[in-house]
Order: C-alpha cells, then sequence, then structure tokens
C-alpha cells in the first residue's frame, strides 16, 4: 500500500477519495463510501489531543486529525486536552506503525 | 421463530496450563456429556466452537473427539465476545429450524493470539489493551470526577465474589489498598485492575423447545438478542467514557424479550478493566452516566452479587472464546437456583454482557426461566 510506503520513509499523508473527497481512514485502496481510487495527500498537518496516559513516564496520546480520523501518538512533553500537535516522527517498525507528536 | 432454551452445561477450572487446545475444549465437552446423561448425542445436529487460537478444524476435532457426527460444524471468531457470537449462531440454527440441538464449546489458552489486534494500526506502538483501557479509565475518571481508589472497588468486589467460584482463577480476596499497590501498567492502570489471559473451556448445549422440554428440567430460555459493532478500530470509538455498542446491543435485546432493565435481577458484566464494569454498568442503562461507582459500591457493601456473581473477568480470568459462554452459564445456574454461595436471591430474569475490542462491538443476551 502506498501509504505504507511513505510512513516507512517517515512521511505522514493523509489518504483522500478521489472521487467523493472523503477522507479514508484506515488507509485503503478504495473509498469506503463510494469506491473511488484513494490518493495520498502530504502537508504538515495539524491535529488535536483528545485523551492521553502514560506509561513508564513515556506518554501516549489520542490525537485527531481533520476532525474526522485518530491516531494514538508518542508525546514527550506532558500533554494537555485540546492542544494542537503535529507529527514530528512516523514510520515502521517491527511490522507497526509508530507516530510521535510535538 | 421457534423458542430456543439452554438444556446443560459443562465448565472446569480456569488456569494458567500449557496444554493443546483440543484438549482444552474436551475438557468442559466431556463435563457437560457427564452431566447431562439423558442427552443422545447423536441427536447433536450442530458443533459450534468458540476460540481465538489459530488451530485449524476444531469444531469437526471436537466433534470426533466426542463421538459426534454433527450436520453442521464450524469455529466462530469475534475476539472477546466470541463466546455470545457462537451462542446467537446456535440460537439463529434452531430458531430458523435448521438444528434442534446445538453443542457451543469455547476454549482459550493463556496465550490466545486474540489479545492483540494487529490489524489496528490506528493505535500505532499501542496495540496491548492495556492502552485502550488506559484511555478509558483516563476519560472516565476525568469525565465523572472519579478516583483510582474508587475504581479500585471492581477488583475487590469482583475477586471478593470470584471466591466463592469454584472454577475461578483467582481465589484470593484484595483490599482497596491491595490494588492500589498491585504493579502499575501505566499511569491509570494497576496489574489488580486487569482480568487475566488464562486456559480455560466452557461448554452450553441448546435447543428447540421441543428438546428443552424433553431434556431439562429446569429449563432457561433466551429470549433476547442484541448486537452491535460500530468499528473495529479502538480510535474510531465515538466516546471513550461510554460503551455505544453496548449501549445499541442492549436496547435491541431487551426490545426482543419485551423487558426493562430494571426487570433484570443478575447480570454479567465484560469487566475486562475495572474501569469497564461501571461503564458498562451505565451505558446498559442499570444507572445513570457516572454513577456506576455508587451503584457497584452500594452493591459490595451489602455482600450482594447482583453483578457478576461468578467474579466477572477480572476474578475467573479471561479465555477470551470461552469467556461468553462462562458467564451465560453463571447467569443460567442464578436462574436455576443453582449458584450456592454466589445465588442472588430471587433471580428470574438475567443478563449477559460480552464485548470486544474496546467495546467496538458488543453482544447482549436476556435469559429467563
Ligand atoms: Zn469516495
Amino acid at each position: 500500500m502506498s501509504f505504507e510506503i511513505k510512513l516507512n520513509d517517515g512521511i505522514f499523508c493523509i489518504p483522500e477519495c478521489n472521487e467523493c473527497k472523503k477522507i479514508v481512514w484506515p488507509p485503503a485502496e478504495f473509498c469506503n463510501h463510494c469506491f473511488g481510487i484513494v490518493s495520498l495527500k502530504e502537508g504538515d498537518f495539524e491535529a488535536k489531543i483528545i485523551e492521553f496516559s502514560s506509561k513508564n513516564e513515556q506518554y501516549f496520546c489520542i490525537v485527531e486529525f481533520e476532525k474526522t480520523f485518530r491516531i494514538i501518538a508518542t508525546i514527550f512533553k506532558t500533554p494537555n486536552i485540546g492542544q494542537s500537535v503535529k507529527i514530528s516522527k512516523c514510520g515502521i517498525s517491527n511490522g507497526n506503525y509508530f507516530f510521535v507528536v510535538i | 421463530m421457534n423458542k430456543v432454551g439452554i438444556i446443560g452445561y459443562g465448565i472446569t477450572p480456569f488456569t494458567k496450563e500449557d496444554k493443546k487446545i483440543e484438549s482444552v475444549l474436551l475438557d468442559s465437552a466431556k463435563e457437560l456429556f457427564k452431566n447431562n446423561q439423558k442427552i443422545n448425542r447423536d441427536d447433536v445436529d450442530a458443533v459450534l466452537v468458540s476460540t481465538n487460537n489459530n488451530s485449524k478444524y476444531l469444531s469437526p476435532i471436537l466433534s470426533e473427539m466426542v463421538g459426534i457426527q454433527p450436520k453442521i460444524a464450524h469455529s466462530i471468531e469475534n475476539l472477546c465476545n466470541s463466546g455470545t457470537n457462537s451462542i446467537v449462531s446456535a440460537y439463529s440454527y434452531i430458531a430458523s429450524g435448521m438444528a434442534d440441538l446445538v453443542l457451543v464449546t469455547g476454549a482459550e489458552r493463556y496465550d490466545s493470539p486474540g489479545s492483540i489486534l494487529e490489524w489496528d494500526n490506528s493505535r500505532g506502538e499501542y496495540k496491548h489493551p492495556i492502552f485502550w483501557a488506559s484511555i478509558f479509565a483516563k476519560s472516565y475518571k476525568r469525565e465523572f470526577s472519579i478516583s483510582d481508589e474508587q475504581l479500585a472497588l471492581v477488583s475487590v468486589k469482583n475477586h471478593k465474589q470470584a471466591k466463592e467460584n469454584p472454577n475461578a482463577l483467582s481465589n484470593k480476596t484484595y483490599t482497596i489498598e491491595d490494588v492500589m499497590n498491585s504493579k502499575k501498567l501505566t499511569e491509570d492502570l494497576r496489574l489488580l485492575d486487569c482480568s487475566r489471559p488464562c486456559t480455560g473451556s466452557s461448554s452450553i448445549i441448546l435447543g428447540s423447545e421441543e428438546k428443552v422440554k424433553e431434556l431439562s428440567e429446569n429449563p432457561v430460555w433466551i429470549t433476547g438478542i442484541g448486537q452491535k459493532t460500530t468499528s473495529a478500530g479502538f480510535t474510531k470509538n465515538t466516546s471513550f467514557s461510554s460503551m455505544e455498542s453496548t449501549r445499541q446491543a442492549c436496547e435491541t435485546a431487551l426490545k426482543m424479550s419485551k423487558k426493562n432493565i430494571k426487570n433484570i435481577d443478575v447480570v454479567e458484566i465484560h469487566d475486562a478493566f475495572s474501569v469497564c464494569e461501571p461503564m458498562a454498568l451505565e451505558s446498559l442503562g442499570f444507572i445513570k452516566e457516572g454513577y456506576g461507582m455508587n451503584m457497584i459500591k452500594e452493591l459490595h457493601s451489602t455482600d450482594n452479587f447482583k453483578i457478576n456473581p461468578r467474579g466477572g473477568l477480572i476474578g475467573c480470568g479471561h479465555p477470551l472464546g470461552a469467556t461468553g459462554i462462562a458467564q451465560t452459564i453463571e447467569i443460567t445456574q442464578q436462574l436455576q437456583s443453582n449458584a450456592s454461595k454466589r445465588q442472588v436471591d430471587d433471580a428470574n430474569i438475567g443478563l449477559i454482557h460480552n464485548m470486544s475490542a474496546a467495546a467496538t462491538s458488543s453482544t447482549v443476551l436476556v435469559l429467563e426461566k
């Protein structure tokens, strides 16, 4: 999947349907609404922290993009609900996606 | 639709044993036929196996091991609510007239692959269930001003109740302090807040009205079924402090049984983690949002076993594929006034709540005498 190729290179993209312009998350080749072809938007996307917790002093938080979809990301500084963040690092490690936000 | 009832069951102790899944399956199925000598195995039309184990062809294997040549034989997997999903399938086969007698056996090993949903990449590197549970706990505590100490009572209560259950993994009681001092897994979750994976097996046999009347002296009927899947991915939950799939599944089940939540006398709740119990009680409609812990505190202080009499997942352990069936067996025993020291007074109508993957899907069953 092209999303994963980009992610593996450390680039976070937002998958969007060419036909109906809907964001398709989780990433897929076809839109789950109209089955149109999905392409990837690159950018410096902003997200908002919805909730967080921590394990061994490392915070993990649910962040929401474009009021549409959410991921769980690592954040190093103490997070706040509603705080705006951006992806600083992402990739695939041992088969798992990982995301870091600042 | 034909009426469907529970004829018998078999359950064996939940352990940490390392044994083959086929042997685990056989444990409770054997127990079932030992306990229900009137059942002629040649009459079993379908054998359904509930498990997250990756082994193949388990239903035909179990059938062969117990000497049954069923018309219908297959496995059912839906993570933690595989058990009640299998019961719903059995119900459907009987209600439609495709089968009259269906054996449902659930089994899991302590190292079940069902604990982790690899597909859910939106969780990033945080795929272990302790992460969604931590988010639930944090969100619930924030929204309703609940403390860790308050939530710890769920574990205290359920371990206390599990002590009266000879099949439970836990045989110990704990204080709030014990829970608070247990290993901190995350900021919002301690070891004793969690249900533990284990090896376990449970079997139930369902039948048509005619079969139930012929084979059971103390029949229990399935009168309500509700199911809802809102997503597969955890981050798509619309709320992290309530369970939408549970709310919808319960509404459907109560409607089908023509009952009100106030009519329910005894309940099995899917307390995978402490916070799940108050959240589920609220989403099922037993009490208004944010007041689940008040209800739990009241029940605990009066030694009322109404919620999770067998000790819940926290007290019993959580062998995924067996859990929903074990919950259903507990409610059956309660309605048959056969739950010994766990018996709830005047139990006529019971409810089972079984869910998967952070409540992205839920099954609710209503059982009646
Ligand atoms: Zn589309």
